[in-house]
């Protein structure tokens, strides 16, 4: 009680932020990002159109972002890539989320060593660093679209079930289920009512934050050529692509990589927005 | 006792964890398409007879379990097989590779740490922590190639301060170091300034005060102890980051090193220089891990208890 | 050697700022002991922590007379203040838990204050250490030394804490909440290490909730509400000749009332017999038997690892006896499946000392109190008998104050018509005056319904208060019982005797 006068002071500091531009920036930003992703046609041209004349072009009013090797405009490229790179990241994140939300429950609900044998599984899987196991995965599945998509989703499983195990133990454990037990209420009624609810409702939010690492991760491997092939635009790809010029044509590379920095620090500053606001909430 | 049995607990759980991980790689190298002969020969000559020789060279006739046990026991004595592009053992090809990437890796995590320390405790001014913070979120977020291009093409293109790509010298160090150590310095600082601002807000810092402590000396006294707690259990993510950022950093400023290596073996579907390269990660990752619980031991005396 | 008038603090919050203090008139004479007693949020705390310039991060002090030590400390920089605090005045917060670094050591904890202001020298400060602990009384203080706080009981705790607010020799020892989470033995050896501080010379500002605890030493109090002081005077004044009716509803609530109730007891509700509960390397419970009768209050009285809690546990069916067991209602409720529980368990309820974890974060009071509730049952009949008003049904939990939350959980617990409700510390929690206020809710709930009640404390006052019988816990052991009036008044067994006297109690300085 007597303490309670100087934590307050500071936890609402933390909480009630006054409305910041930044936020109300990424929002827009990612708004734009999403309309790209449904609909590239209303931002950019053909984003395959060579250009033998104009390669290599600093940007101008005509070529936003300039032109690349082979002539191609770079922002038509940045657009159409969006809807590549953004959905690798989405797909790999609902893998990701749905087979942690699976295997966490089972680890939290389950018997004593089915958890044990789950958390184990989940220690040894986040010994690699993420990179290089999906590394290993691609080298398994071979190159490609999917083998990506779903090596990042494996990569990043063992996170999201960690996160839903732990909360499992949090809520199964919380006085609050002790109470239904009072009014009689049964094993699976507990968890439909108490334990799921208590549980996903943060994981929406977590995604969305793991949303901006799957996209920095598919950049990443495929910078490294293990996305999407050439000539597809791909973030990832074209910044790889625009490094062998970088002493001629910074834009080429520089501009792609700013717009999938904005994206990931978009999503991260959104996500983490909506994390305080739902910890203000429960705590 | 008590301390020791908490030691050994961790080092036994190390181990099963690193046990579980090399079992898992060899699960993929079994999964791998195609046939392990195939892999072996690659483009060369393939008649039956070459085809018997691998399997007696590689000794693939025997049962799976038995393959198993000889790849763990081999592997627990650091013979991690051959390479089946290069026809050399793994251990030599990783092992020529192994110290430019833990230079790299040294480097930027020493940078790293120190920026987020002098990141944290220097900067308490609320309006110079909104900065810093916003900083931090940028360095997270930026993918570390693009870091590593926009200081290429301005400190090597535009001023010919460093080297553009090799690994000659403490200069060809610079970049790579500081593109990887960022990503950890914003990470790390976050973790350290949240965990001083909630250390400071403790009644032990209140008493502390109340001694006639300097605010300095309740924050280097009391606060950091508590901070560095949850930064060293983040050693483990930090070297995941390096690891797995090295792959990466290698590509952009063209040094040698584990991360070129794997490149190449992914790409060439050499399984064993692959799997080489992702148990080694884990062991360090073991280790790493391991020392940072103990590190913990030893900052947290409540944790000794069993 | 303190003179403070007028004393305001101001916090500013984002969009807002919250007076704590507004206007406090305070003077300390060197060896007297004045204490200031509220309730949580009446700006006690603020007050006091401004006499070492420690009213918290964006506080805005003013006063039209602010001396300390016979210096104006208005315009005191950082500088001037680390002079005061630690060698004029100490401060001891409450749990030392908390209170005292946790990762380093009791000896390094005392050994900072020494340091600081450059008492003696480096080689006999290790001497000066231990006779530091020696004067509170530590026993084998050369050991002590170099443990760390959660190593330590929560006596021996306090006791460190005091010892290094005690080291830099200070005239004035500020004491906030010192005892609140101590058990009732503890609390009365850790007041008497304070008023034996206060023989030795130092000026006490004692700050408290509770008007017994500060009875027993103040020369002076001050009763704060709302940032005010209501009232002022010697604590024989005060005690005797209250004027304010702030201060009579402290003395009353600190008084306590008996809340008898001439119902019958009826049928045996609940019964227990020969528990014992045993983890791998403790017996917690050995051997308790407990009945119930409809319509009665029984009293579960004990200190912190008691067992208490645990029979509370075993009787609720949380927990499987090692040995022994438990009826409710004439059926067998231990050993048995759940499953063979479940028809019982609307007749069976529980009330927590925190009942903010007892609710599900994600719902309404309308719903918390609605599943206790039969399908298309009214909620708002349910709040209003427990005093809340129906508007605050879409109201989330965390959104009350303690009181209202507590009258929560009462009415969630009451709504199923249960034959036994067990209570586990439900008043421990809240301020004196919200405590009567549910003691009068559970002793009305009693009368009207018949509902048994089984109420758990480690309060012997709230006991004596509302119970009909009391059985004393310790070490496992139920080591007597009684009608309530019986065991006060002729305590039969030493535990008992020496947990009654430990009581605080209202005592008027002659």
């Amino acid at each position: 009680m007597t303490l309670a006068l100087t934590r307050p002071v500071t936890g609402r500091l933390r909480l009630r932020t006054r409305p910041r531009p930044g936020l109300a920036v990424a929002a827009v930003f990612l708004a734009l990002i999403l309309t790209a992703v449904a609909w590239p046609s209303l931002f950019g041209g053909d984003p395959l159109a060579a250009d033998p004349l104009n390669v290599l072009q600093a940007p101008s009013a005509r070529h936003w972002f300039g032109t690349d090797q082979l002539g191609r405009d770079v922002f038509d490229r940045v657009v159409h890539g969006a809807r590549h790179s953004l959905s690798i990241g989405v797909a790999a994140t609902l893998i990701a989320t749905s087979t942690g939300i699976l295997l966490g429950l089972l680890a939290g609900l389950g018997h004593r060593y089915a958890d044990e044998a789950f958390s184990r599984t989940f220690d040894a899987l986040s010994a690699f660093p993420i990179v290089l196991l999906a590394l290993l995965f691609i080298a398994v599945a071979g190159t490609g679209t999917t083998s990506l998509i779903v090596a990042i989703g494996v990569a990043l499983t063992p996170h999201y079930a960690r996160v839903v195990r732990a909360q499992t133990f949090v809520v199964r454990r919380a006085a609050y289920v002790t109470h239904a037990v009072a009014f009689g209420a049964s094993r699976p009624r507990l968890v439909v009512r108490h334990v799921l609810p208590n549980v996903l409702g943060p994981i929406p939010v977590i995604a969305v934050i793991g949303l901006g690492e799957a996209v920095l991760i598919a950049a990443g491997l495929s910078f490294l050529g293990l996305g999407p092939q050439p000539p597809s635009p791909e973030w990832g790809a074209m910044l790889s692509e625009g490094r062998g010029y970088l002493h001629i044509a910074w834009w080429a590379s520089v501009l792609p990589g700013l717009v999938v920095t904005a994206t990931i620090i978009s999503l991260t500053a959104l996500g983490r927005h909506f994390q305080r606001r739902f910890e203000g909430r429960t705590a | 006792m008590s301390v020791a049995s908490a030691v050994l607990r961790r080092v036994a759980a190390g181990i099963v964890v690193l046990w579980a991980a090399a079992t898992a790689a060899y699960l993929a190298l079994l999964a791998a398409p195609g046939d392990m002969v195939d892999s072996i020969i690659g483009d060369g000559a393939d008649t039956p007879q070459i085809r018997a020789e691998v399997i007696a060279e590689w000794r693939l006739d025997r049962p799976a379990l038995v393959q198993y046990l000889d790849y763990l026991w081999r592997a627990v004595q650091g013979d991690l097989g051959r390479s089946y592009l290069l026809q050399r053992p793994v251990a030599d090809v990783v092992g020529a590779q192994v110290w430019p990437t833990l230079k790299l890796a040294i480097a930027a995590a020493v940078f790293g740490s120190l920026l987020a320390v002098i990141l944290a405790v220097a900067i308490r001014r609320p309006w110079a922590r909104r900065f810093s913070s916003t900083a931090e979120l940028v360095m997270v977020s930026t993918p570390p190639f693009l870091i590593g291009i926009v200081l290429l093409s301005v400190f090597s293109f535009q001023f010919g301060l460093f080297p553009v790509s090799g690994d000659r010298g403490f200069a060809a160090l610079v970049l790579p170091a500081v593109t990887l150590g960022l990503p950890i310095a914003g990470l790390l600082a976050q973790v350290l300034r949240d965990g001083l601002d909630r250390a400071l807000d403790e009644p032990f810092a209140v008493t502390a005060r109340a001694r006639g402590l300097r605010e300095r000396s309740v924050l280097a006294r009391h606060a950091l102890r508590h901070a560095l707690l949850p930064a060293v259990a983040l050693a483990g993510w930090t070297f995941g980051v390096l690891i797995g950022g090295s792959v990466i950093i290698e590509q952009v400023f063209g040094r040698p090193g584990l991360g070129q290596v794997a490149l190449q073996a992914v790409s060439a579907g050499d399984m064993p220089v692959v799997i080489a390269v992702v148990v080694l990660a884990a062991t360090v990752f073991v280790v790493v891990n391991t020392l940072a619980d103990l590190a913990g031991l030893l900052i947290d005396p409540r944790l000794r208890r069993s | 050697m303190i003179e403070v008038e007028n004393l305001r603090v101001s916090f500013k919050l984002p969009g807002r700022v919250v007076e704590a203090v507004r206007g406090v008139d305070l003077r300390i004479a060197a060896g007297e002991c004045v204490a200031i007693v509220g309730e949580s949020g009446s700006g006690k705390s603020v007050t006091a922590r401004s006499l070492v310039g420690l009213a918290g991060p964006s506080s805005t002090v003013t006063a039209d007379k602010l001396e300390i030590d016979g210096a104006d400390a208005r315009g005191y920089t950082s500088r001037d203040w680390r002079r005061v605090r630690g060698r004029f005045a100490g401060l001891i917060l409450q749990d030392a838990l908390v209170s005292l670094d946790p990762l380093r050591t009791v000896g390094a904890e005392i050994g900072e204050v020494l340091r600081v202001h450059g008492i003696g020298d480096r080689r006999d400060r290790p001497q000066r250490i231990q006779q530091l602990l020696t004067d509170v009384h530590l026993p084998e203080p050369e050991r002590r030394v170099r443990q760390h706080p959660h190593q330590l009981s929560g006596g021996l705790r306090q006791r460190a804490l005091i010892a290094s607010a005690i080291a830099g020799e200070p005239r004035l020892l500020i004491a906030d909440e010192p005892t609140t989470a101590l058990d009732t033995t503890v609390q009365a050896q850790i007041l008497k290490l304070l008023a034996e501080r206060r023989t030795a010379g130092e000026a006490l500002l004692l700050i408290s909730h509770d008007l017994a605890v500060v009875s027993r030493l103040a020369d002076r109090i001050l009763v704060m509400k709302d940032g005010r002081v209501v009232e002022t005077g010697t604590t024989r004044r005060l005690l005797t000749a209250s004027g304010h009716p702030y201060t009579k509803e402290l003395i009353a609530a600190a008084s306590g009332r008996r809340r008898v109730s001439d119902t019958e007891p009826g049928p045996v509700v609940a019964e227990a017999s020969a528990l014992r509960k045993v983890y791998a390397d403790r017996t917690v419970v050995r051997g308790v038997d407990l009945t119930i009768h409809r319509g009665e209050i029984v009293g579960l009285v004990g200190e912190s690892g008691s067992g208490k809690t645990t029979v509370a546990q075993l009787l609720f069916g949380l927990i499987e006896p090692t040995s022994g067991h438990v009826r409710f209602e004439g059926q067998q409720f231990s050993g048995v499946p759940e499953r063979a529980r479940r028809p019982l368990r609307r007749r069976l309820q529980f009330i927590a000392q925190d009942p903010l974890s007892a609710f599900d974060p994600r719902w309404t009071v309308r719903r918390i109190v609605g599943e206790a509730l039969g399908r298309g049952e009214p909620v708002e009949p349910v709040l209003i008998r427990v005093g809340l008003d129906p508007d605050l049904l879409d109201r989330y939990p965390r959104q009350l104050s303690g009181g209202q939350r507590q009258r929560v959980a009462i009415a969630r617990a009451v709504a199923p018509r249960p034959s036994l409700i067990i209570c586990d510390e439900p008043v421990s929690a809240l301020d004196v005056s919200v405590q009567a206020q549910v003691l009068d809710l559970l002793a009305e709930i009693r009368r009207d319904d018949g509902t048994a009640l089984l109420f758990i404390s480690h309060d012997l006052g709230v006991i004596r208060d509302l119970a009909d019988r009391v059985l004393v816990m310790h070490d496992g052991r139920v080591v007597e019982q009684g009608p309530v009036q019986a065991v006060f008044d002729h305590a039969g067994h030493h535990y008992t005797r020496t947990l009654l006297a430990a009581v605080p109690k209202l005592e008027v300085p002659a």
